[in-house]
């Protein structure tokens, strides 16, 4: 077993958390965790690159009307959500994570050659973008879990740091190596689909070479069932940690919207929109590790709480009296600290409450509740907004952000959670 | 497996990837040098023309061309610029184009040999353009993704110039609107598909708000709208400014959703046209009997079809490989 070797390997106290340091700070982190990393950077460069170029592809290329390719992107989020619990089930019933998420990994590849032979056939396209959604599902909550077990339970923070920073990286170099593409070979499309096959294939590479599985040996007993996954929502850490996410998911509004208010406050030239969610990207990649090392230290729960009370403060800032661009600066960085102190942080604070036998499909459970909070939440304000009007609604958002917080101080375990 | 072989392999696979995407983008480049139409000079003032964006596969892909209005099946003149929509009337056009390494729309106003006079960046992906009979009066939307609570919906940005003045209205959002008789405000007013009349001044256009579509009529010097009625998308004004050709949402899923229709302003009848594909373009007039329209082909493409504007006859293909078209009938 990888496992007993692998761990014994390392010293059994972990590098001094107590020392910062750029360097040491990464030293820190287990080399399993950083191919992981290095695995998501280069698949979300990928990914990143198809997400960009699509709706021009699709529209212009193909001659898909914007509605229908709404409605083709929009859907199968259903599909997706039961995929991601159902992967990290799988994943643990077999002890099989690295090949679970090496097949959500491979799935997606393969998607991209999808497009080039979809032409222009509505339905095919809906069907690889679904297929590529279920590849994402598939190896979201496996890749979670050999994170967490690679992972000493006093650098789990750290370690869902740096890997949401690399992951991130990817996400911020996808597009710019897209649009380089098209600038290189205007109008052809296919170009970018070849070159962001050949990126997930090597992330495959990067993935079957230098990651290694985490496995408990399977005993009788410990064989995990659908039962002991919902046995999971009656251990009450769990549990509290489930209601509190689903609570304050259900409070956030889309990110979209966050721009939107910064456009509508101030008068920059439009071609720079774009240009915004880079900035809350930013923050994120460069802010994901420190948070995680402090929520080690701190607790893992107090950070996650603190992220949406900086969200908060994002929101307040867009009717505060500062204007120009020290409105912007403040809101994206209060904006992109909200991204690095909630999502890695809250997967590092789930891992520990899971068993081990069952670590996938409880963070994929999270995960699904998640995203599905946003949505209502979505939904919600869209009712609301109609309803009562815009500013109404967003006071009603603020309100319920605030009683969210503070009913998530007192739903979530925060005394139980160890800290170091 | 030894690190130092896991690494050498890691090296192989990388060279494979670099060495296949670069072989794929020259070979594709070289590719787009060969087909396409003769090019030469497109100009916007010579009476007799249809131009259009040229989407046969190869170099000329994208590109703006020109085909005689007798012989629209003959051959085609391409020119330099490419655009992913464009429109032009009088001399004067329209090439609305998304680039950039940070991408925007970037609305380029040309005059009758293509040259540059003014060009607009703004947010969200090419959508509609159009330029009064008199080539005085510009109006384009772009669609922007991300407008709106829910991802994946877009919502619309339309602005007006005034060649004459230099005047441009960024967003004509703000007009005031009178909706069924009542003055309206709302947050989700989304304008799209504005058409001028010969007066230069009277425009029709597409308004959504709270889930439904409206024709309005708006008046340009006085800066109002006002609505005359619903389920009409994308309205185009005839060369003798007494009927409109519009698209009507007949079909509340994405599949099949519009059918071109025309509306007689006198009357308010609406009478469907022949074309029972769903089309969803901004139609020209080709003459004061006839429409055009982009309409994408099954398996990848688009062609150029033509129908008469009241209902009768049935639809002909009017030029292959082809969209955004615009018939330029008048000397400048």
């Amino acid at each position: 077993m990888y496992i007993s070797t692998s761990r014994a390997a390392r010293p059994a106290s972990p590098e001094a958390p107590a020392t910062p340091g750029r360097r040491r700070a990464w030293a820190g982190v287990d080399s399993n965790v950083l191919a992981l990393g290095s695995v998501s950077l280069v698949t979300d460069i990928s990914s990143e690159m198809i997400t960009a170029v699509l709706p021009m592809y699709v529209i212009f290329t193909l001659g898909l009307s914007p509605l229908q390719f709404g409605a083709l992107n929009g859907m199968y989020f259903g599909v997706t959500a039961l995929v991601r619990v159902a992967g990290g089930h799988a994943a643990d019933r077999w002890q099989r994570r690295k090949l679970v998420a090496g097949s959500g990994y491979a799935l997606s590849a393969l998607c991209k050659l999808g497009l080039l032979a979809a032409g222009s056939s509505v339905p095919v396209l809906g069907a690889v973008i679904a297929a590529d959604r279920t590849g994402k599902g598939l190896r979201t909550g496996p890749r979670d879990a050999l994170i967490s077990l690679s992972s000493t339970p006093q650098t789990l923070g750290r370690s869902f740091g740096a890997h949401r920073a690399l992951d991130t990286t990817g996400a911020f170099l996808g597009p710019l190596a897209a649009f380089a593409l098209l600038m290189a070979t205007p109008g052809r499309y296919d170009t970018v689909f070849v070159a962001s096959f050949c990126i997930a294939a090597f992330a495959l590479v990067i993935l079957a070479l230098f990651v290694r599985d985490r496995r408990q040996p399977l005993e009788q007993h410990e064989r995990a069932t659908v039962r002991d996954l919902l046995g999971l929502l009656l251990r009450p850490g769990f549990r509290r940690v489930g209601i509190g996410v689903l609570l304050l998911g259900a409070v956030t509004l889309s990110d979209s919207f966050v721009y939107l208010l910064i456009q509508q406050r101030l008068d920059i030239p439009e071609e720079y929109f774009p240009l915004l969610p880079l900035g809350t990207t930013g923050v994120y990649l460069l802010m994901a590790m420190p948070l995680g090392q402090l929520a080690d230290r701190l607790g893992r729960l107090r950070v996650f709480v603190a992220g949406y009370g900086a969200l908060l403060l994002a929101y307040l800032m867009l009717f505060g009296p500062v204007g120009g661009p020290w409105l912007v600066i403040t809101t994206l960085v209060l904006h992109g600290l909200f991204y690095a102190a909630t999502d890695g942080v809250l997967m590092a604070a789930v891992g520990p409450m899971v068993p081990e036998h069952l670590r996938a499909a409880g963070m994929s459970l999270i995960q699904t509740g998640q995203s599905l909070a946003t949505l209502a939440s979505s939904l919600l304000f869209g009712a609301a907004w109609s309803m009562w009007g815009l500013h109404t609604a967003l006071a009603v958002a603020l309100t319920v952000l605030t009683v969210a917080i503070a009913a998530a101080l007192v739903i979530l375990p925060l005394r139980q959670e160890s800290t170091t | 497996m030894s690190a130092r072989n896991r690494i050498l392999i890691l090296l192989v696979v990388a060279l494979v990837a670099i060495t296949t995407v670069t072989g794929y983008a020259l070979r594709s480049r070289d590719g787009s040098g060969a087909a396409g139409g003769a090019s030469g000079v497109v100009r916007l003032d010579t009476a007799g023309q249809i131009l259009f964006r040229d989407t046969a596969p190869g170099g000329s892909f994208g590109r703006i061309a020109s085909v005689p209005i007798d012989r629209p099946g003959g051959a085609r003149t391409t020119g330099p610029m490419l655009c992913d929509r464009l429109y032009a009337a009088h001399g004067t056009g329209i090439c609305m184009q998304r680039k950039g390494p940070v991408p925007s729309t970037h609305v380029t106003v040309l005059d009758h040999g293509l040259h540059r006079t003014r060009q607009v960046k703004i947010e969200g992906f090419p959508n509609r353009a159009r330029v009064s009979a008199s080539g005085n009066m510009l109006s384009w939307t772009t669609f922007v993704q991300g407008d709106s609570y829910l991802r994946d919906d877009f919502s619309t940005r339309t602005s007006i110039l005034d060649t004459r003045t230099g005047r441009l209205v960024n967003s004509i959002e703000q007009i005031p609107l009178t909706l069924d008789g009542k003055p309206y405000r709302a947050a989700d007013l989304n304008y799209w598909g504005v058409t001028f009349a010969s007066d230069d001044n009277t425009f029709y256009a597409t308004v959504r708000t709270s889930g439904r579509t409206y024709l309005i009529q708006g008046d340009y010097r006085k800066w109002t709208a006002h609505t005359l009625r619903t389920n009409v998308e994308c309205p185009s004004l005839s060369p003798g400014n007494t009927r409109i050709v519009f698209k009507k949402r007949v079909n509340a899923s994405a599949n099949r959703p519009w059918r071109l229709y025309a509306l007689d302003l006198a009357t308010l009848k609406e009478t469907p046209l022949a074309e029972e594909h769903s089309v969803d373009d901004q139609a020209a007039w080709l003459d004061d009997h006839t429409v055009m329209y982009g309409l994408p082909r099954h398996g990848g493409g688009w062609d150029v079809w033509a129908v008469p504007a009241d209902g009768s006859g049935a639809p002909r293909l009017l030029i292959h490989d082809a969209n955004s078209p615009a018939a330029v009938t008048t000397h400048r």
